[in-house]
């Protein structure tokens, strides 16, 4: 089938499947899920077709001369376009099963559907105009999604979400402007060819401005305020497409206009997304080992994920600045790769939380506990999203980190002194970034799946749905199977690595990885053969030593008291509490501890304890810029008077300055 | 025949562990137990029966296995008395560090399995520790790679023969502050003891009894034996086995088994001279580590100039 009908036919589906969910009656809403499955396997088959075929534009709706709606999708596009499908693919089976009882799952299955074709929209943008128009039709769907639980957390964190993203368009918009009046194009074909006119400094605001503007989307750091706010309170298929996908335009953004339509610039480039990546990462991760909430730890790791991409992109960069064409094509290949992985693991991992929460009744790892026995298979998909997250071999973030790592490493064959330092300490940071995350999951897993259950409804927890387990299956299994065979998803995206950094890295041969330039090599497949070869082969060899011998069950060891009780076990607030003192300054942490005595100092009555940290960039940089335009809004409130010989003064008066610099 | 010197550090790990018992315990003028005493013990381990706590799930049966079929993977990623070994394809130093981090994650699940306090105790303290040392060690082995032009274990022991550099001492003091953290020495963790309050590795471990503990504590010594090696391989690779002809297979072992032993004399050294310290005085001793590996990065650039 054509290109074109491959779009047509998506969209079409995605339209009806909106549509439908409209309809009151329940069993067509849940049927409209499998509209959008098709929706999603058309998209699907469009990737492919542009990653191998030639750019391909699509008939253009012209609303004027100058705006027209107009479609165009390369390799690039392409790669997000698979993307976008497989991950909305699995996602859509698991609303099938998830969304049939819930209130207002009409309103949320029409958005639902609006939002994903947004995010093909943004992705196969041709000009401006259509950018603009995708961009905020997803950025007002994700708003209404995000609302959909009419409370009073919801509608605040929308609230929040909704400003911070307009701030973002705003400096889009700017940047937009900025290169039409270079280059005097409107599409990014145009733009691209037209950009040796734009001066080196103009060149380097549309920089900072896609830094700010499309890092607000993304959730760089100190950007990212809205992330913790808007996923919680998100339904958690929504929280999965917001950040497996949405954050992603983000990316996509920063990619289109600073490496495709600028094609380079200084190395300084590069080595500030390094330096804003390796921040977002560390202090991503640091803000979510502490979270209690399940989905709000997940939020936070987010931000990590996002910083670890960035890292590859600034490396990439970084090299294609300095002309070293094939060490940027391994760390662009990198970043592109953990885009894919991110959005499979926490896709898995944010549908894991939706099935706790609706199992376990509550979000809080606090209330959880034993959840393992109750709901094995969410636990095990759980478990696969958690050790690739935390970058553990043979999974795809193992994969992906690796060869960030690697591109990293090959900082030092840049001629630039800052590379050869910024590089390595880059590595470090994500060693350290790995490190953390491992703790984070080990807390989340522990506390959640293990040990007894701390609370009734956690004792009473019941697996989800069959289509729930299967749509995370969807994203888990793929998790494994991306980290055993790379060069599949490789495949996907070393076209668009090849369109933006004119090289192929030279990296799979028969199944393994390999840096060229090193000879660094990796087979995750071959360490996972040998693993399970060792691990049967000692099962068999203790068998033979040691004789078949009984396993008596019995308590934990209680030190001598009787019964452990649920209340007795590490808590997740415990586990942490290592974390927060070693990294006391940049958590800033406050205690609260009231002690009621009978007879003081010697018969305690209660104590009660409560813990906090100092949100620092919403007290050190939001509320300072938000209360000086409180006081600039309230200044300007004066000339707000109300009474319309004043208003009729000011007109006259503007009048008068008219004529006056008009002539 | 080189793509079996795995093995080496399979059966001979349990020795390391006792020559550095008994060293130590004849540095404190004691007899202390016989160095082939660690074997005696995993044998003892796979012949009793087994208690399992009732709360725990299948993690908890797992991990031992995955434990110490991480580590032994890890054991033949590296080289040890020849760089001929056709599984540097399989890994390289950072899928090492990872394999690893593998196997922690899953002791740490398991310590939390069981629901108990010394458990959760155990893996919080264990996991907070690989936080201070995991980017400090990726920096020395960083330096090292970066100076070798590679991550490859066969290539960085192939290139240079003795790593004497600055840069390379530094690293290599760093690296072996990290040896002694991840194998849960003094004056990090206390290998010795059972007291509830200072114990990480072994809390993390306290409900494992018979042959699961005896993987477990097998796969430590593996662990520990690899990171001694992964040492001598990255900063004094003499006498290997080469493709270019190097020494001979016998000679090679006998010069590994003496590098092994001043690993063991320099670990009972440290052991033997350091008081363990309070878990929050870790971060410094483990950050000026790491600043060691900073230095010895930027020492290698501005040298290399």
């Amino acid at each position: 089938m054509e290109t074109e009908q491959y779009l047509l036919s998506g969209i079409i589906f995605f339209v009806v499947s909106a549509l439908s969910a409209l309809v009151p009656a329940k069993k067509i809403r849940t049927t409209a899920y499998f509209l959008s499955l098709l929706g999603s396997l058309s998209f699907l088959f469009l990737g492919f077709n542009l990653i191998t075929a030639a750019p391909a534009s699509f008939p253009v709706l012209a609303v004027s001369s100058y705006f027209e709606f107009a479609l165009r999708g390369d390799a690039l596009s392409g790669f997000f376009v698979i993307t976008i499908s497989l991950i909305t693919f699995a996602i859509s089976i698991y609303s099938i099963g998830f969304t049939r009882d819930m209130a207002r799952a009409g309103f949320l299955g029409f958005f639902y559907n609006i939002l994903i074709l947004s995010l093909y929209a943004v992705v196969l943008s041709e000009n401006l105009f259509t950018f603009l128009i995708a961009w905020e039709t997803m950025a007002i769907a994700s708003y209404l999604l995000v609302t959909i639980e009419r409370t009073e957390k919801a509608s605040r964190a929308g609230l929040f979400y909704a400003v911070m993203t307009h701030i973002g368009t705003a400096f889009i918009i700017v940047l937009f402007f900025l290169l039409y009046r270079a280059t005097g194009k409107m599409d990014f074909e145009g733009m691209k060819a037209g950009i040796a006119a734009m001066p080196a400094d103009i060149k380097s605001v549309v920089f900072v401005f896609a830094l700010i503007g499309f890092g607000t989307k993304a959730g760089l750091i100190p950007l990212h305020t809205w992330i913790p706010r808007a996923y919680p309170v998100a339904p958690p298929q929504v929280a999965a497409l917001m950040s497996g996908l949405m954050v992603k335009m983000g990316i996509y953004g920063i990619i289109r206009i600073c490496m495709d339509v600028m094609g380079q610039g200084p190395e300084w480039w590069g080595i500030t997304v390094i330096a804003v990546g390796a921040v977002s990462a560390l202090l991503g991760i640091l803000y979510a080992i502490i979270e209690n909430e399940l989905k709000l730890f997940l939020a936070y790791s987010s931000v990590e994920n996002i910083g670890i991409i960035l890292l590859g992109v600034g490396a990439s960069m970084m090299f294609k600045s300095s002309g070293l064409y094939a060490l940027s094509s391994v760390a662009l290949a990198a970043a592109l790769f953990h885009v894919l992985n991110h959005a499979l693991f926490k896709g898995a991992l944010f549908l894991g939380s939706g099935s706790i929460i609706r199992g376990a009744g509550t979000g809080n790892m606090e209330r959880m506990g034993g959840l393992l026995k109750r709901m094995p298979y969410t636990g095990l998909f759980f478990l696969a999203g958690a050790l690739s997250i935390c970058a553990l071999p043979p999974f795809n973030g193992f994969v992906s980190e690796w060869l960030t790592y690697q591109s990293l490493l090959l900082g030092y064959q840049s001629p630039s002194i800052t590379a050869k330092i910024v590089s390595p300490l880059g590595g470090a940071a994500l060693a350290l970034t790995g490190a953390i995350a491992a703790a984070g999951f080990v807390k989340a897993f522990g506390i959640s799946f293990l040990g007894m259950p701390r609370t009734a409804e956690a004792k009473d927890a019941r697996e989800g749905s069959p289509s729930m387990l299967i749509g995370m299956g969807l994203l888990a299994v793929p998790c494994l199977l991306f980290g055993l065979f790379p060069g599949l998803a490789l495949s996907w995206l070393l076209p668009a690595v090849f369109a933006l950094t004119g090289a192929f890295p030279a990296l799979e041969s028969h199944g393994v990885l390999v840096i060229g330039q090193t000879s660094a090599a990796l087979s995750p497949a071959a360490l996972l053969i040998t693993m399970i070869f060792m691990a049967v082969a000692v099962l068999l060899a203790i068998r033979i030593m040691g004789g078949k011998r009984k396993t008596v069950y019995a308590d934990s060891w209680d030190c001598g008291i009787r019964g452990l009780t649920p209340r007795m076990q590490y808590t997740a607030t415990a586990f942490t509490k290592p974390l927060r003192i070693i990294y006391k300054r940049i958590y800033l942490p406050s205690r609260d501890l009231k002690v009621r005595y009978v007879l003081k100092p010697f018969f305690v009555k209660s104590i009660q304890y409560g813990g906090e940290i100092t949100p620092f960039f919403e007290r050190y940089l939001y509320e300072p810029v938000t209360g000086f335009i409180n006081v600039v809004a309230g200044k300007v409130r004066l000339l707000q008077s109300g009474s319309l010989q004043l208003y009729l003064g000011y007109i006259l008066i503007t009048l008068i300055v008219l004529l006056i610099f008009g002539t | 025949m080189h793509n079996f010197q795995f093995l080496i550090i399979i059966l001979f790990s349990p020795l390391v562990n006792g020559l550095i018992k008994k060293l130590k315990a004849s540095m404190q003028g004691r007899v202390g137990p016989g160095v082939f005493q660690p074997y005696y013990d995993l044998l003892r381990l796979l012949k009793k029966d087994m208690v399992v706590s009732t709360v725990t799930s299948w993690i908890f049966k797992a991990t031992p296995y995955i434990v110490f079929a991480a580590t032994v993977v890890a054991a033949l990623i590296v080289p040890v008395v020849s760089t001929l070994s056709s599984f540097s394809i399989t890994g390289d130093v950072i899928a090492l560090i990872y394999l690893f981090a593998l196997a922690r994650f899953f002791m740490a699940l398991a310590g939390l399995d069981a629901g108990t306090g010394f458990g959760g105790e155990g893996s919080s303290r264990e996991m907070t520790v690989a936080i201070l040392v995991e980017p400090m060690m990726m920096l020395a082995l960083f330096t090292a790679a970066i100076s070798a032009g590679s991550t490859n274990l066969v290539r960085i022991a192939t290139v240079q023969s003795v790593n004497f550099s600055p840069s390379h001492l530094l690293a290599l003091s760093a690296f072996l502050v990290a040896i002694i953290a991840e194998t849960g020495r003094v004056p990090v963790d206390n290998p010795d003891t059972h007291l509830e309050l200072t114990m990480i590795h072994e809390g993390m471990i306290l409900e494992y009894s018979g042959r699961y503990l005896a993987l477990m504590e097998w796969g430590h010594f593996i662990k520990q034996m690899v990171l001694f090696t992964l040492a001598v391989d990255i900063f004094f690779p003499a006498g290997m086995v080469q493709a270019s002809g190097g020494v001979t297979v016998a000679a090679a072992a006998g010069i590994y088994a003496l590098k092994m032993l001043g690993m063991a004399v320099l670990m009972a050294l440290v052991e033997s001279t350091r008081a363990k310290v309070r878990f929050f005085q870790l971060p410094s001793i483990l950050g000026s580590a790491f600043v060691l590996a900073f230095l010895s990065l930027v020492t290698h650039i501005m040298m290399e100039k």
